[in-house]
């Protein structure tokens, strides 16, 4: 079980840009302690911008990411499998293992315990007898897994997914939307950009509708209507190079 | 019989003990593999091995200031060699971060007027055989100021490689796990490049600015087909490199060859023997299979 002090994550007024253009554009809101929310929205909507920001991989270009009194690492952060190189020669249990990242010190700071907990996190994900294996060599949704373990040995109150059952099949799905609920059920907050609204609907109770602003934010089956839905594609339209300066910046 | 068990010690062992030059070109050869393996291994896997090349070219200007102040002198043309490096290095890094062109574009630029400009330099000030010797360098006139220097360089970079190893393993495969857990990607990636350039100078001392990238990527690149961890394919690396020094020296003797040309093209026979015969991704290795396994 967690512990209690778990804090909300707040966003104020959040703006995130790419050459000047918004990606995530004045975002306010909060993410309740041990939260479960979807972050939903159309392609180019900012999904993965927010949680990068959250996560400290980009940097913000307007307003404020409260992250509770936690610091970055304390946050567990599951990236694109796309952002990663698969062809890089690390083992399985090597990449699982820097889930222990701040706790390694030294030339030889892996000790026998952090090794045990890695290998029952694979086992937690059902990739038990793989530790010696090239990353390079499992399937997407293995590698998935091998992803999520690194996440359970970081033991976050905080986990942000993106895209966590993108290219996975439905037996890796059902069983990563398991550890999902294990993690709701121990009180983390876990924000994850999903693209399955009925897996939304399904399996999260809280939503971020977003398309680059906020259009909704809360019960799931409030924020997932046709209304807002329709919105959310007419607001995220492509880049105007022409677009005049933001005056809410100024204002 | 006799006669067969003498040949390695006349062929092989005896160059080395009738010679001192041969045995500091030996040294030499073995500090800039050690050294350069693992920063090859690195450029390599972050796939910079073209960056590697384009700052070894990069510091001919300072190094062809150095001589054209101070002529064949070890310290200013080193100096020389590295600042040119470390401005070409940290140049293409600004134009990188702040314009829309990316790190090879920026590092091919400034080699290329770099490169010119040393040319230039040295060949309106000195001779042809001045201008041979900064771009081929000459690992038999190696003496021991230069042989220190060499082994210098080889030491902090092994060091600097042991403390700085884990944050560049994940710099160069997850970059954003790096920087969620707060940690400054860039200042590895600098670290890197300065180890780089450090090499780089060490290597044109006794290869010339134009081959003292070739011991740093081709046992690199031979490694990557041998190795399956990092640390591992440092270590085939360097050692690639030592046999490398050694082999292409021995047939510089003997056939009366350049030494810097010999030891580079002994280095790219293994890695010719290493794109066939690899374990690891190998052309034999990726070969169709006759037979396969049932799961």
């Amino acid at each position: 079980m967690i512990a209690a002090d778990v804090r909300a994550v707040r966003v104020r007024d959040l703006t995130v840009t790419y050459d000047r253009h918004p990606a995530v554009h004045h975002l306010s809101g909060e993410f309740r302690p041990g939260s479960l929310t979807a972050v939903v929205g159309p392609n180019g909507a900012g999904k993965t911008t927010l949680l990068r920001a959250i996560a400290g991989t980009l940097p913000v270009s307007g307003g404020e990411i409260d992250l509770g009194g936690l610091k970055r690492r304390e946050i567990g952060y599951l990236p694109q499998q796309a952002a990663l190189d698969r062809g890089f020669p690390i083992s399985v249990l090597d990449t699982v293992l820097l889930g222990h990242w701040g706790k390694v010190r030294g030339f030889f700071g892996v000790t026998r315990a952090m090794r045990a907990k890695a290998g029952e996190a694979l086992a937690a994900v059902g990739m038990a007898g793989y530790e010696e294996r090239q990353i390079g060599s499992l399937s997407a949704g293995q590698f998935q897994r091998v992803l999520f373990a690194r996440v359970l040995l970081q033991d976050c109150r905080v986990v942000l997914l993106d895209e966590p059952f993108n290219a996975i099949d439905a037996k890796t799905t059902a069983d990563l939307l398991d550890l999902v609920r294990r993690w709701h059920a121990e009180q983390r907050t876990v924000i994850a950009v999903l693209h399955d609204l009925e897996q939304v609907r399904q399996h999260f109770p809280e939503t971020l509708l977003m398309a680059r602003e906020l259009v909704g934010w809360g019960a799931t089956d409030g924020v997932l209507t046709a209304a807002n839905q329709l919105k959310a594609r007419s607001m995220a339209a492509g880049w105007d190079d022409h677009a005049p300066f933001c005056e809410r910046d100024a204002a | 019989m006799s006669e067969v068990l003498a040949w390695p010690a006349t062929f092989v062992v005896a160059p080395f003990i009738e010679f001192g030059f041969m045995r500091r070109a030996l040294i030499g050869c073995m500090a800039l593999a050690l050294g350069g393996g693992p920063v090859g291994v690195f450029l390599l896997l972050r796939r910079m091995s073209l960056i590697g090349d384009a700052l070894s070219h990069a510091v001919l200007p300072g190094a062809a200031i150095g001589f054209l102040i101070a002529g064949l002198s070890l310290p200013a043309m080193s100096a020389g060699g590295l600042v040119a490096g470390l401005l070409t290095a940290a140049l293409a890094g600004i134009v990188t971060r702040h314009s829309v062109l990316r790190e090879d574009a920026s590092f091919a630029a400034f080699y290329l007027i770099s490169l010119a400009l040393g040319v230039l330099l040295v060949s309106t000030r000195g001779s042809n055989v001045d201008l041979m010797h900064v771009l081929f360098g000459s690992v038999l006139a190696v003496d021991d100021a230069a042989l220190l220097l060499v082994a210098a360089i080889a030491t902090v970079t092994l060091l600097a490689v042991a403390a700085i190893y884990r944050p560049l393993v994940v710099e160069s495969f997850d970059p954003d796990f790096l920087a969620a857990m707060g940690e400054r990607g860039a200042v590895y990636h600098l670290a890197l490049v300065g180890l780089v350039v450090l090499n780089l100078v060490a290597g044109f001392l006794a290869l010339g600015t134009l081959m003292a990238v070739g011991l740093m990527m081709l046992p690199a690149a031979a490694a990557r087909l041998w190795g399956r961890q990092v640390w591992s394919m440092a270590a085939i690396a360097s050692a690639i490199g030592c046999v490398s020094g050694a082999a292409g020296l021995l047939v510089s003797y003997h056939a009366d060859l350049p030494s810097g040309p010999s030891i580079i093209l002994t280095a790219g026979a293994f890695y010719v023997i290493s794109l066939v015969f690899g374990p690891n991704g190998g052309v034999l290795s990726r070969r169709p299979a006759l037979r396969h396994r049932v799961a």
